[in-house]
C-alpha cells in the first residue's frame, strides 16, 4: 500500500460526507455507507497495522499504537473546530439545528478524546516507563477533556434551552481559543525540563498506515456525529413541542 | 443628560463594585483568611523542608489566588442576580460592553489585592526572597490576575443563573487558565530566584497575551451572555 | 397618531410552555392601559418584553414606534419599569443605587437630585442604610425614585400597590398622575381592579397568554 491510497480514500469519505450535508434524499444511504466503509477499513487496518507495517525503530511494536492513538486525538481536534464553528453561527444567527450539531460534536469529542488520552497513557508506560508523562500532547489533549466536559456538564445543567444554547456556545469558543494557549505553554514549559525523545523518523509505510488509521476514524467519527445529532435533534423537539398557536379568540377583540 | 461612554460606564460599574466590597468587608475577610488557610495547607502538605518550600513557593501563591479566585467570582455575580441587578444595569441602559469592563477590573483589582497581601505571608510560610525584582513581580501579579479574571468573568456570569454553579465555575474557568497558571508560576518564579537563561521575558509575553487574547474574547462574548437576543 | 405600544402576535415561550400566545392590541401615545389577569396570566411576561428586558419569540412589539428587539438601544432611556425584582443591590445603600443610576444616566448634578428624590419618597432619613435592611414598602419606594430619575415615555408598573401603606397607595397614585400629566403613557399591571381603571384610560385582560374578555 502506498501513501496515497488512503487519500483516494479520503476523497471518497469527504464526498460522501458533503453529500450527506448538501441533499436530503442521500442522508438515507450515505451514513450506513461510510459506517459500512469505515467497518471494513477497521479490519483492514488491523492487519496493517499490526503485521505489515514495519515496527518502530526505537520503540518497537509497541509504537503500533500510534495507529489508532493518533487518529483518535485528530479525530476530537476536528469534532471540536465543528464544534465552535457551530457555536460561531449560533451566536451569528440561532437557530436549533446547529446547536444540535454542536453538542453531538462536543460529545462525540469528547469520546474519541478520551480513548486517545487513555491509548496516550498506555503508550507512555513502556516507553517513558510512566503511565504520565509532561509529554505536551498529552497534557493538552488532557486539559482539551476538561474543557469539554465543563461544556458538556454547562448544558445539562442548564434548563432553559435558548440560555442553554447561548451560554454553550460562548463556553464553546472560549475553551477552543484556549487550545493552541494550552499547547503552547505546556511545550514551553516542557522545553525548560527536560526534552523528551520524540519519534521523529516516520517511514513510507508507517505514513500510509497512519492515514489510513485517520480515514477509518473520520467515517466512524461521521456516523457517530450524525446519530448523535438526530438524537439531539429528536429531544430538542420533545423539548420544545408547543400547543399550536391559533389564531386569538374573535370576541376578544 | 448625556449618558457616559463606554470607559466613563465601566469606572461607574467598577466603583460600585468596589463600594459593594467596601460594605461587605466582612466577606473580604473571610476570603482572605480562606487563602491564608490554603497557604498554610500548602506548607503542612510539603512538610517542613525549606528548600522545597521555597521552590515551589509560585506554585502554592498561585493556586491559592486560584482557589480564592473561584470565590469572589462567584460571590461578584451572586450579587449581580440577586434583584436581577444585572438586569437593571442593561436596562438603565448601560452597555453590556462596559459591565464586562468593569467588572474584569473589579475583579482584578480585588484578586491583586489580595495576592499583595499573600506577598508577606509566602516570606513568613515559604522564606523567599522579594527583593530579588520587586517591581517585575508586582507585573506579573497583575497581568495573572487580569488573566484569570478575563475568561472568569464570562464564566461566572455563566454559572451563576445554572443549577450547581458553584461546581460548575471551575469546572468551566480551571481548564482555561492551565496556560495562565503555567506562565504566572513560571514567571513569578523567575522574579522570586535568578533567571540565567533569562526565561521571564517570554513568561511575561506569554501572560499579556493571554489577557490580551481573553479580555478581546470576554468582550465580544459578554453581551451575548447577559442579554437575551 | 402616534403610538406608546403596537403588538402584532406577539408570543413569547418559555421552555415548552406559551407564556404570551399571539397577542396584538395598541396603545396611543399619552394614553394609559390597565393590564389585569390572574397570577401567571402573562403580566409581567408582557411587561419585560415592553421594557426590552426580554424579546418575543415570534411577531412583533413596537414601542413609541421602536422595534424592541432592534432598536432597543435608542428605546431604553425613554422606558422605565419597576417590577417585583426592584434591580437594587443589596448591599449599597438606598442613595449609593440611586446616584449609580442617576451617574450612569448622565443626570446633571447627581447628588443634589438623589438627595430630593429620596426626600420626596420619605426615604432621607434611611438614605445611608444598606438595602438589605429595608422593608418591602421601602424597597417599593426606592425602585419608583429610580424610575423618577428619568422621564419615561412609557412607565411599566407591575402590581404597584402591593406591599405600600396607604400613605404610600396615595403617593402613588399622585405619581400616576404626575406621569400622566406629563405625557407619559402608565402600563399598570395590577389585581385591583377598580383602583386600576380609575387610574387608567383602557384594559387588557389576559388568560394564559393571550387576550380576553375582562370577567
Amino acid at each position: 500500500m502506498t501513501p496515497t491510497l488512503p487519500l483516494v480514500v479520503l476523497a471518497l469519505v469527504v464526498a460522501g460526507i458533503v453529500a450527506h450535508v448538501t441533499s436530503p434524499a442521500a442522508r438515507r444511504w450515505v451514513s450506513p455507507a461510510v459506517g459500512a466503509l469505515g467497518v471494513l477499513m477497521l479490519a483492514a487496518l488491523w492487519y496493517l497495522g499490526l503485521f505489515w507495517a514495519p515496527p518502530e525503530q526505537y520503540m518497537s511494536d509497541v509504537g503500533r499504537i500510534l495507529y489508532v492513538h493518533v487518529p483518535h486525538v485528530w479525530m476530537a481536534l476536528l469534532a471540536f473546530t465543528l464544534n465552535v464553528g457551530c457555536a460561531v453561527a449560533y451566536l451569528t444567527k440561532k437557530s436549533w439545528v446547529t446547536d444540535a450539531l454542536a453538542e453531538a460534536a462536543a460529545e462525540v469529542g469528547v469520546y474519541f478524546g478520551a480513548v486517545g488520552v487513555l491509548m496516550g497513557s498506555i503508550w507512555a508506560r513502556p516507553t517513558w516507563g510512566v503511565w504520565w508523562d509532561w509529554d505536551p500532547r498529552l497534557i493538552s489533549t488532557t486539559v482539551m477533556l476538561l474543557a469539554y466536559v465543563g461544556y458538556l456538564a454547562l448544558r445539562s445543567f442548564t434548563d432553559d434551552p435558548e440560555r442553554r444554547a447561548t451560554w454553550s456556545a460562548a463556553a464553546a469558543i472560549l475553551s477552543y481559543v484556549s487550545l493552541p494557549i494550552v499547547w503552547f505553554s505546556v511545550r514551553w514549559w516542557n522545553s525548560l525540563h527536560q526534552v523528551q525523545s520524540n519519534p521523529s523518523t516516520v517511514d513510507k509505510p508507517m505514513v500510509a498506515v497512519l492515514r489510513w488509521g485517520a480515514v477509518t476514524m473520520l467515517c466512524f467519527l461521521f456516523v457517530f456525529i450524525v446519530k448523535r445529532y438526530e438524537l439531539a435533534r429528536s429531544r430538542q423537539t420533545a423539548a420544545l413541542e408547543l400547543p399550536p398557536l391559533e389564531a386569538p379568540r374573535p370576541e376578544a377583540a | 443628560m448625556t449618558r457616559p461612554s463606554l470607559l466613563g460606564a465601566a469606572w461607574l460599574v467598577l466603583k460600585k463594585d468596589w463600594q459593594i466590597e467596601w460594605r461587605t468587608r466582612a466577606r473580604l475577610t473571610a476570603l482572605l483568611f480562606f487563602s491564608l488557610a490554603t497557604l498554610l495547607l500548602f506548607s503542612f502538605a510539603m512538610g517542613p523542608d525549606v528548600t522545597t518550600l521555597r521552590a515551589h513557593a509560585p506554585g502554592y501563591l498561585w493556586l491559592g489566588l486560584l482557589f480564592a479566585s473561584v470565590l469572589s467570582l462567584g460571590e461578584s455575580f451572586r450579587v449581580e442576580a440577586e434583584n436581577q441587578a444585572l438586569t437593571g444595569l442593561v436596562l438603565t441602559p448601560v452597555e453590556p460592553r462596559a459591565i464586562f469592563l468593569g467588572k474584569v477590573l473589579g475583579n482584578a483589582s480585588l484578586l491583586f489585592g489580595l495576592s499583595l497581601v499573600l506577598l508577606p505571608v509566602t516570606v513568613a510560610l515559604y522564606d523567599v526572597d522579594l527583593g530579588r525584582a520587586p517591581l517585575k513581580l508586582l507585573l506579573v501579579l497583575f497581568l495573572g490576575c487580569l488573566g484569570i479574571s478575563a475568561p472568569g468573568t464570562v464564566y461566572s456570569a455563566i454559572s451563576a443563573n445554572a443549577r450547581a454553579r458553584d461546581v460548575m465555575l471551575p469546572l468551566l474557568l480551571f481548564p482555561v487558565l492551565v496556560p495562565l497558571l503555567l506562565a504566572a508560576v513560571s514567571a513569578t518564579k523567575f522574579t522570586l530566584a535568578p533567571d540565567p537563561q533569562e526565561q521571564l521575558g517570554s513568561w511575561l509575553r506569554l501572560l499579556t497575551a493571554f489577557d490580551l487574547i481573553y479580555l478581546s474574547v470576554g468582550f465580544l462574548l459578554f453581551p451575548k451572555v447577559v442579554e437575551e437576543d | 397618531m402616534a403610538l406608546a405600544l403596537e403588538a402584532l402576535d406577539v408570543s413569547k415561550r418559555f421552555g415548552a410552555r406559551w407564556a404570551l400566545a399571539r397577542l396584538s392590541f395598541s396603545l396611543p401615545e399619552g394614553r394609559s392601559l390597565l393590564l389585569t389577569g390572574h397570577n401567571g396570566s402573562g403580566k409581567t411576561t408582557l411587561l419585560r418584553l415592553i421594557a426590552t428586558a426580554s424579546f418575543p419569540t415570534a411577531g412583533v412589539l413596537k414601542v413609541l414606534g421602536y422595534d424592541s428587539r432592534a432598536q432597543r438601544d435608542a428605546l431604553r432611556p425613554l422606558v422605565a419599569l419597576v417590577s417585583h425584582a426592584s434591580f437594587h443591590y443589596e448591599d449599597l445603600t438606598a442613595a449609593q443605587n440611586l446616584s449609580l443610576t442617576a451617574r450612569l444616566l448622565g443626570v446633571a448634578k447627581p447628588s443634589t437630585v438623589v438627595d430630593e428624590l429620596l426626600g420626596r419618597l420619605g426615604l432621607r432619613e434611611r438614605a445611608d442604610s444598606p438595602v438589605r435592611q429595608f422593608s418591602a414598602g421601602m424597597r417599593k419606594r426606592l425602585a419608583i425614585a429610580r424610575l423618577l430619575l428619568r422621564a419615561p415615555k412609557v412607565a411599566l408598573l407591575d402590581e404597584p400597590f402591593g406591599e405600600l401603606d396607604p400613605a404610600g397607595i396615595a403617593q402613588m397614585e399622585a405619581l400616576i398622575a404626575e406621569l400622566q400629566a406629563q405625557g407619559a403613557s402608565v402600563v399598570l399591571a395590577t389585581h385591583l381592579v377598580e383602583q386600576g381603571q380609575r387610574l387608567t384610560h383602557e384594559r387588557l385582560h389576559l388568560e394564559g397568554g393571550r387576550k380576553a374578555a375582562a370577567a
